[in-house]
């Protein structure tokens, strides 16, 4: 039985930081433009629609779709391993960005594109942000 | 006003090593340099261009490596956009020279990949501790993994085939098994190649490249300077570079760089798809090859795989791609871009023996560099010889 992917504190910058931070309280944090209303991911200093500063963040469904995924049987970083075979994935989020992240909570081989899945976060060692640090990952809906 | 037409280039060299545990990778480049100055009929001297990148080569890295070479080049170019700078090398020395800012611009990569068991697939592609990284570090993707989920939605969105994937390794593996150079020349079929273990679905291990040590050179020109030298020039047609990133937006994972890239090398070239002989494209992995080509134009979106089958890309195709064998067989020292021009301009000289393409007039080169799932560039040129 392969061990799960083990998680660490996420290292941020004020750019990032809100995203980290809504992760410690088990929010998927996105951003919007107040003025063109583009909703962006990864965070930014700036709307990179229309370069406005004018950036507000909210708590996403946490919903999305499997836009593409990998089973990873092979990676020599030993922090991931043992975790092999594991689903590396882009999920296609319900706000529009799409973001990576793993797959969990079913046989790698189960697994599909169009799957829907919801967020869940792995609390992890460290401080990221004002909350606990977590990390997000996807399971099926 | 373009540089079409304007530029060639004079002199290319190939490292024959595909394991140098004993040399330095300024060694590597130098001695490539050495090559390509003799091919050109040229001396160091001569050079007062230097174009250079490598995995290692940071800030300073050309002009250490200037240093190491003792040139004092008019014109320096560090520009590291992955695998494919040096195809983005001899389109700005094109410029460059035909801007009169240089004359003879030398083009060097050099690497011991292999040797230091560098892990390129499935060692380096997580992302590093920094805050941009953090986005992607988390969930181990390898770059073998941001290629397999290009070719995942590949398949997903037009049925596209292992087995389809598997006839490009098929394919380069032959026009290795020619090459007295190539690293790997035992024929393989699409059987083996499917049953080789799945490193990252749906890529099997003969669906990626090979490591190798290795390096090379490239000497660039004017056609007028070209014309007085040791071989027949081959003419800068077109070229053009595009970067794409999947993070903002809509991603649509399977339009490439190529599309922009290529568009704007043909467009500048004059030139059409069917004009073309021969391609060199970086086939970091099979799925590279198969979405290139859809997106350089020589089939629609989703009909690579048929377009790879029944032989159209070997040599005596329709199309043949790669040649040399390319980085699936024949060498990947880590960025393979310099080899495509290399094998582009020794095609277009007449000069492969055994894996000859027929009558090659007009080579389509294409590097990508980077992560193709995530971020990457990419760099076209259109290379023409005499009686292209």
């Amino acid at each position: 039985m392969p061990k799960e992917i083990e998680y660490t504190a996420q290292p941020y910058d004020w750019e990032t930081r809100a995203y980290w931070e809504g992760c410690g309280r088990h929010e998927l944090v996105l951003q919007r433009c107040r003025d063109c209303g583009a909703v962006q991911h990864r965070p930014r200093a700036l709307c990179v629609s229309c370069l406005s500063d004018a950036i507000e963040h909210f708590a996403a469904s946490g919903r999305g779709t499997v836009h593409t995924f990998t089973v990873t049987n092979q990676n020599g970083l030993p922090a991931f391993r043992e975790a092999c075979p594991y689903v590396l994935a882009y999920v296609a989020l319900d706000e529009g960005p799409q973001l990576m992240t793993n797959i969990v909570g079913c046989e790698p081989a189960e697994v599909e594109i169009g799957m829907r899945v919801v967020v869940e976060f792995c609390d992890v060692e460290g401080e990221a942000g004002e909350g606990a640090a977590a990390v997000p990952r996807f399971r099926p809906a | 006003m373009s540089v079409s037409g304007k530029v060639a280039i004079a002199g290319v060299y190939e490292h024959p090593a595909r394991w140098a545990p004993n040399k330095t990778e300024n060694q590597i480049m130098a001695e490539c340099a050495r090559g390509a100055l003799d091919d050109a009929g040229l001396a160091l001297s001569d050079v007062d261009g230097l174009f250079a990148a490598g995995i290692g080569m940071g800030i300073m890295g050309v002009v250490n490596l200037a240093e190491y070479l003792n040139l004092k080049p008019d014109y320096l170019d560090g520009t590291n956009i992955g695998g494919s700078s040096f195809v983005a090398h001899v389109s700005h020395a094109a410029a460059a020279i035909h801007a009169g800012m240089c004359e003879v611009a030398l083009v060097l990569y050099g690497s011991t990949a292999a040797s230091n068991a560098m892990a390129i697939g499935t060692g380096m592609g997580s992302g590093g501790r920094d805050p941009h990284g953090a986005f992607v570090g988390p969930y181990g993707m390898t770059t073998v993994g941001s290629y397999a989920m290009v070719a995942q939605r590949h398949m997903n969105t037009y049925g596209t085939k292992s087995e389809q994937l598997a006839q490009i390794a098929a394919a380069t593996r032959f026009h290795a098994s020619l090459n007295p150079q190539a690293k790997m020349r035992d024929p393989i079929e699409v059987e083996d190649v499917l049953a080789s273990r799945v490193i990252s679905s749906p890529l099997h291990l003969l669906d990626c490249c090979i490591i190798s040590d290795g390096g090379g050179a490239v000497v660039v020109t004017s056609v007028a300077r070209a014309k007085d030298l040791a071989k027949k020039p081959v003419i800068v047609q077109g070229c053009g570079e595009a970067v794409c990133h999947q993070e903002v937006g809509t991603p649509d994972l399977l339009t490439v760089a190529a599309k922009q890239s290529g568009e704007k090398a043909f467009r500048m070239a004059g030139l059409a798809r069917e004009d073309v002989d021969f391609c060199t494209i970086y086939d970091s992995f099979t799925i590279t090859v198969l979405v290139t080509l859809e997106c350089l134009g020589f089939c629609k979106p989703g009909e690579g795989g048929s377009f790879v089958e029944d032989g159209r890309i070997r040599l005596g195709g329709a199309l043949p791609v790669n040649p040399d064998g390319g980085g699936l067989s024949s060498n990947h020292p880590g960025m393979r871009g310099i080899f495509l021009v290399i094998e582009a301009v020794r095609q277009l000289r007449g000069e492969c023996d055994g894996r000859q393409v027929e009558d090659a007039k007009i080579a389509c080169v294409h590097g990508t560099g980077g992560i193709l799932g995530v971020s990457h560039s990419g760099a076209t040129l259109l290379l023409a010889n005499e009686a292209g």
